[in-house]
C-alpha cells in the first residue's frame, strides 16, 4: 500500500529532527496524537498540532503523559495510526502503558526523544540512556522493537519504518532520538507518496462470530485486528487473557499468551535486523554504535584507519531485538569490540552477553550533555588493537 | 419453568434461573408486593433461591429484575407475555 | 389447551430468557461479584437503559478501568475495553475522538476514577469530552480489599484506616459540576427505575455526563462496619434517600450513614471538545479545513 498523499510533504526541506519525525508521522499514516509537552520533543507535537488541521486528523494535549500514552490506544482501537512521543520523565510515567500495548498487542509507534537523567536531569541536552528503560521498564516479560536515527533524514525514514513494523508485529515500537539528532537542522527528502510503502493494519477478513481477537496459528504469531464499531464486539484486556480476549488468568494461559508475545518478535530477529557495517570483514576491531553517537564513531574510526588500524564500523540501526547472532559470527574474526553510547554502559551489556567473553568488549561510556570527543574513542580503539 | 406451569393467580409472574442466584434477597425484601420467599432448598452453589409463594400478588412489574444483581429473577406481566405468545405463534407454522 | 412442540419452543426462546441477558457475554456469567454486591444491581440498569435507548449496540463502546466495578467492561456484549487503573478516561477519550461516531461510555469504580484517575476526571470534564462515565461507589476499594477510598467518609474502619477514617471524602456531582460536566445526577442502587432513566436520558445527551451511583460492598465495607449485608445497605438508602432535583451540588456531600441526596442536579449544553474544535478551525481556516467525525450531509 502507497501513502495517502494528503499527509506527505514531499520536497527537498531544511529542518531538523524533531519536524522529520513529524512528517515522516504523517506520511506513515497516522491522524491522531495525544501528546504532552517535554523537552526536547515537544516540536514534533508542535508541528503536529500544526499540521493536522489540514491534514485531516485529531491532535489533543492530555492533562499528562499518563493520559497521552493510553488515549493514543484508544485511537488506535477506534482505527487510528498514532504515535506517542516524549523524553525521560514522561518516558518513565508512560511504562504501565508500555505494557498495555504490549499485552493488548496494540500497534503504536513511541517516539523518546533522549535527554540526560535520571530525573529531571538534562533537559535540553542529549544522552542514550534510556535504552534498558524501554525493554525492560515496564514490570513482567515483554517485547519491544527499537529504531535509532542519526539524522533528520532518518527521523524521517525510520519513523515510517517504525510504523510499518508497529502494524506488521502489532506491538510498540520505539524510535529512539535524542536532543542532538531532534534539534540538528539537515536536508530531508521527502519523496512522492507513491514511493512511500505503508504497512496496512492486519485486518481480519473474518466475520463477527467466526472471529477471535487473540487466536493464532503455529506460523503467524501476530493476530489479525478489528476496531470497535464494526460489530465484532471485542474486549480487550490487560489481564492475561485467552484467544477471545477474555480473562483467563492461569497458568495454562499464561504459559501460552506470554512466550506467544515475546516470541513473535523473537524468532523474527533475522528479518528485524538492521545495521550498517563498513570494514567489517577484515577488521581487528569492531566499533558498534548507534544513534548520534555514530556520527562521532565514524569520525574516530577514520582517524584510526590513517592511523593504519583495521576497524569496522558497524552501527544499529535497528537496537531492539539486538543481532546477537550477528555479533557472534563477528566475534570469531574479531579482537575486539569497543561501544561507544551516551550512557554509563548499556548496549555494551548486550555485547558483552553474545560474546560470552570470547573476545574483549571495551565500553566508552558517557554521561550525556554532549556527544563523545572522537579521540575519546579513537584511543579506546587503540587500546583493543593492541 | 414455562408459562404453562404457572397458574393464572395474579397479574404477573416471575422467571427464576435458581443456578445463578446468590441468595442476596434483594428480590425477597424490595418486591414491592411481598410476593416472594426463600426456597427451602439449596441451589448448587449452597445459595436459597426465591420462589413465588403468593403468586396472585405478582404484579409482573419487574422490580425483582431490576433488582437482581446476578441476573437470575425477571418478572413480567402475563399480558405482555400473551402478546409474546401471539407474536410467537403467528411466526410459527403449525 | 395443548399446543404444538415448535409453539412450545418458540414460547420457551421469547419468554423465558431474562431480557439483560442478551447484553452480557453469557460465556461469562456467573460474574465474580460477592453475593449482595451492588455493581451487578447497576449493570442490570444500564442494560435496561440501552434498551430503552435505540441506540445501535454495535457502535456503544464500554470503557472501564481497574477494580471490583472495572471488570464490568469485562461482562458487557459490547465493544469493551478494560484498561488500566484510573486510566478509563484517557483511553475513552482516545476511543471517541478516534472513531466520533461511537457512543463512549466510562464504567469504573470511586478509587478509580477519583483517586489514582482523578486528574483525568477534572480535565476530560473541563474539556466536554463527549463520553458518559458512570461510577460505582462503594467508599472502598473493593478489588484490593476495602483500603480507604477518597470516598470513605469519615468515621468508618478500613483496612488503612484501622481506627477509623478521618480523611474528608470527595462530593462527587460537586467535583463533576464545578469542572463542567452538562449531565450530573446521583441515585443509588435502590433507585433501579430512576437509575434505569436517568442513564438512558445521558446516554441520549452529548457531552461530558456524570452519574454516581451508590451501591453497597458487603464485603468489605458494610459487614466490616457492622453495617449488616448489602440488602441492609439498601435498606438504609431507601430509608435515608431524599429526590431533590435541582440541588445545588455543594449542598450534597455525603456523611456516614447520614442523609442522602439524590437525583438529576445539572443539565446543561456546552459544545463538546470536538464541536468546538470544528468550529474552531473552520472560523480560522475556512475552506482548507474539512470538519473531523462529522458526516458528509446526505449520508
Ligand atoms: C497502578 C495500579 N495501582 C494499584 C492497583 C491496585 N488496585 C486495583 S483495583 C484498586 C482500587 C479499586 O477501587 P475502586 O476503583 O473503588 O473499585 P472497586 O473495586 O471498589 O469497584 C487498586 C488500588 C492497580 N491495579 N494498578
Ligand atoms: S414481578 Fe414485581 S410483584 Fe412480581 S415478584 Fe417481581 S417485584 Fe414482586
Ligand atoms: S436478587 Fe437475584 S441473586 Fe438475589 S436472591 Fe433474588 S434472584 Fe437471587
Ligand atoms: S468486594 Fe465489594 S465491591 Fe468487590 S465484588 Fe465484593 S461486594 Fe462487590
Ligand atoms: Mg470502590
Amino acid at each position: 500500500m502507497k501513502a495517502d498523499p494528503k499527509g506527505v510533504l514531499s520536497g527537498v526541506h531544511f529542518i531538523d529532527g524533531d519536524h522529520a519525525a513529524c512528517e515522516g508521522a504523517l506520511a506513515a499514516g497516522c491522524r491522531f496524537v495525544a501528546g504532552y509537552p517535554i523537552t526536547p520533543s515537544t516540536e514534533i507535537v508542535e508541528r503536529f498540532a500544526a499540521r493536522i488541521p489540514k491534514v485531516g486528523g485529531v491532535f489533543i494535549q492530555m492533562e499528562d503523559e499518563l493520559a497521552a500514552s493510553i488515549a493514543i490506544q484508544g485511537g488506535v482501537w477506534a482505527g487510528h495510526k498514532v504515535m506517542n512521543v516524549t523524553s525521560g520523565p514522561g518516558l518513565s510515567l508512560m511504562m504501565e502503558h508500555l505494557g498495555y500495548a504490549a499485552m493488548t498487542e496494540t500497534p503504536c509507534v513511541w517516539v523518546d526523544v533522549q535527554r540526560g537523567g535520571p530525573s529531571t536531569g538534562l533537559p535540553t541536552l542529549p544522552a542514550q540512556a534510556d535504552m534498558m528503560q524501554i525493554k525492560w521498564g515496564s514490570h513482567g516479560d515483554y517485547e519491544i522493537i527499537a529504531l535509532s536515527p542519526n539524522s533528520p533524514q532518518e527521523c524521517f525514514d525510520l519513523m515510517i519504518k517504525a510504523f510499518n513494523l508497529s502494524e506488521e508485529y502489532r506491538c510498540p515500537v520505539f524510535l529512539m532520538m535524542d536532543e542532538v539528532v531532534g534539534h540538528m537542522t539537515e536536508r530531508v527528502n521527502i519523496p512522492p507518496a507513491d514511493q512511500i510503502e505503508i504497512t496496512d493494519r492486519k485486518w481480519t477478513t473474518k466475520k463477527p462470530g467466526e472471529y477471535k481477537a487473540y487466536a493464532t496459528t503455529s506460523e503467524d504469531l501476530v493476530p489479525e485486528m478489528v476496531k470497535a464499531g464494526d460489530g465484532y464486539r471485542i474486549h480487550v484486556t490487560g489481564l492475561t487473557h485467552d484467544e477471545r480476549g477474555y480473562p483467563a488468568m492461569d497458568v495454562p494461559n499464561q504459559a501460552k499468551l506470554i512466550p506467544r508475545l515475546l516470541n513473535k518478535i523473537r524468532n523474527n530477529t533475522e528479518q528485524l535486523l538492521d545495521v550498517r557495517m563498513d570494514g567489517c570483514d577484515d577488521a581487528d576491531v569492531i566499533v558498534m554504535s548507534f544513534g548520534i553517537t555514530s556520527r562521532v564513531a565514524t569520525a574516530a574510526i577514520e582517524a584510526a584507519r590513517a592511523k593504519g588500524l583495521k576497524v569496522g564500523n558497524l552501527r544499529l540501526i535497528i537496537c531492539w531485538p539486538f543481532p546477537v547472532k550477528l555479533i557472534q559470527q563477528l566475534a570469531e574474526k574479531v579482537k575486539a569490540f569497543v561501544v561507544p553510547e551516551l550512557n554509563m554502559g548499556q548496549m555494551v551489556l548486550e555485547v558483552r552477553k553474545a560474546v560470552e567473553g570470547k573476545v574483549k568488549v571495551i565500553s566508552v561510556p558517557h554521561p550525556g550533555g554532549t556527544v563523545h570527543e572522537p579521540e575519546t574513542i579513537l584511543e579506546q580503539i587503540i587500546e583493543a588493537a593492541r | 419453568m414455562t408459562v404453562e406451569d404457572t397458574a393464572r393467580k395474579g397479574k404477573g409472574t416471575v422467571f427464576v434461573r435458581m443456578e445463578v442466584c446468590k441468595g442476596c434477597s434483594y428480590c425477597i425484601d424490595f418486591c414491592p408486593t411481598h410476593a416472594l420467599d426463600f426456597s427451602k432448598e439449596f441451589n448448587q452453589k449452597g445459595y436459597h433461591f426465591p420462589e413465588l409463594n403468593r403468586p396472585e400478588d405478582c404484579t409482573g412489574c419487574d422490580l425483582c429484575g431490576l433488582f437482581c444483581p446476578d441476573f437470575a429473577i425477571f418478572g413480567a406481566r402475563w399480558k405482555d407475555l400473551d402478546e409474546k405468545r401471539q407474536q410467537a405463534a403467528s411466526q410459527v407454522k403449525l | 389447551m395443548s399446543e404444538s412442540l415448535d409453539l412450545r419452543l418458540a414460547l420457551a426462546e421469547t419468554e423465558l430468557e431474562n431480557p439483560v441477558l442478551p447484553y452480557l457475554r453469557q460465556d461469562r456469567i456467573p460474574h465474580i461479584w460477592c453475593p449482595g454486591c451492588g455493581i451487578g444491581t447497576s449493570v442490570n440498569c444500564f442494560c435496561r437503559a440501552l434498551t430503552d435507548s435505540g441506540l445501535d449496540l454495535n457502535k456503544v463502546a464500554i470503557v472501564s478501568g481497574i477494580g471490583c466495578t472495572g471488570r464490568t467492561a469485562g461482562y458487557l456484549n459490547l465493544d469493551s475495553f478494560h484498561t488500566t487503573h484510573g486510566r478509563a478516561i484517557p483511553f475513552a477519550t482516545g476511543l471517541k475522538l478516534g472513531n466520533p461516531e461511537l457512543n463512549v461510555v466510562v464504567y469504573s469504580g470511586d478509587g478509580d476514577l477519583f483517586a489514582i484517575g482523578g486528574n483525568h476526571f477534572f480535565h476530560a470534564a473541563r474539556r466536554n469530552m463527549d463520553i458518559l462515565v458512570i461510577c460505582v461507589n462503594n467508599f472502598t476499594y473493593g478489588m484490593t480489599g476495602g483500603q480507604v477510598a477518597p470516598t470513605t467518609p469519615v468515621g468508618p474502619t478500613q483496612t488503612t484506616m484501622p481506627l477509623g477514617n478521618f480523611e474528608s471524602p470527595f462530593n462527587l456531582p460537586f467535583i463533576a459540576d464545578a469542572c463542567g460536566a452538562t449531565y450530573v445526577s446521583r441515585w443509588t442502587v435502590y433507585h433501579v427505575r430512576q437509575l434505569a432513566k436517568a442513564m438512558k436520558e445521558a446516554l441520549g445527551k452529548k457531552g461530558f455526563r456524570f452519574i454516581e451511583v451508590m451501591s453497597p460492598c458487603p464485603t468489605l465495607y458494610s459487614r466490616r462496619n457492622r453495617l449488616g449485608d448489602g440488602v441492609d445497605q439498601v435498606k438504609y438508602y431507601k430509608e435515608s434517600s431524599v429526590i431533590k432535583n435541582g440541588a445545588d451540588t455543594k449542598d450534597i456531600g455525603l456523611g456516614f450513614q447520614g442523609e442522602i441526596v439524590v437525583g438529576k442536579f445539572v443539565d446543561r449544553e456546552r459544545p463538546t471538545w470536538l464541536e468546538s474544535m470544528n468550529d474552531h478551525f473552520s472560523h480560522v481556516l475556512g475552506d482548507q479545513f474539512t470538519p473531523y467525525g462529522v458526516k458528509p450531509e446526505g449520508e
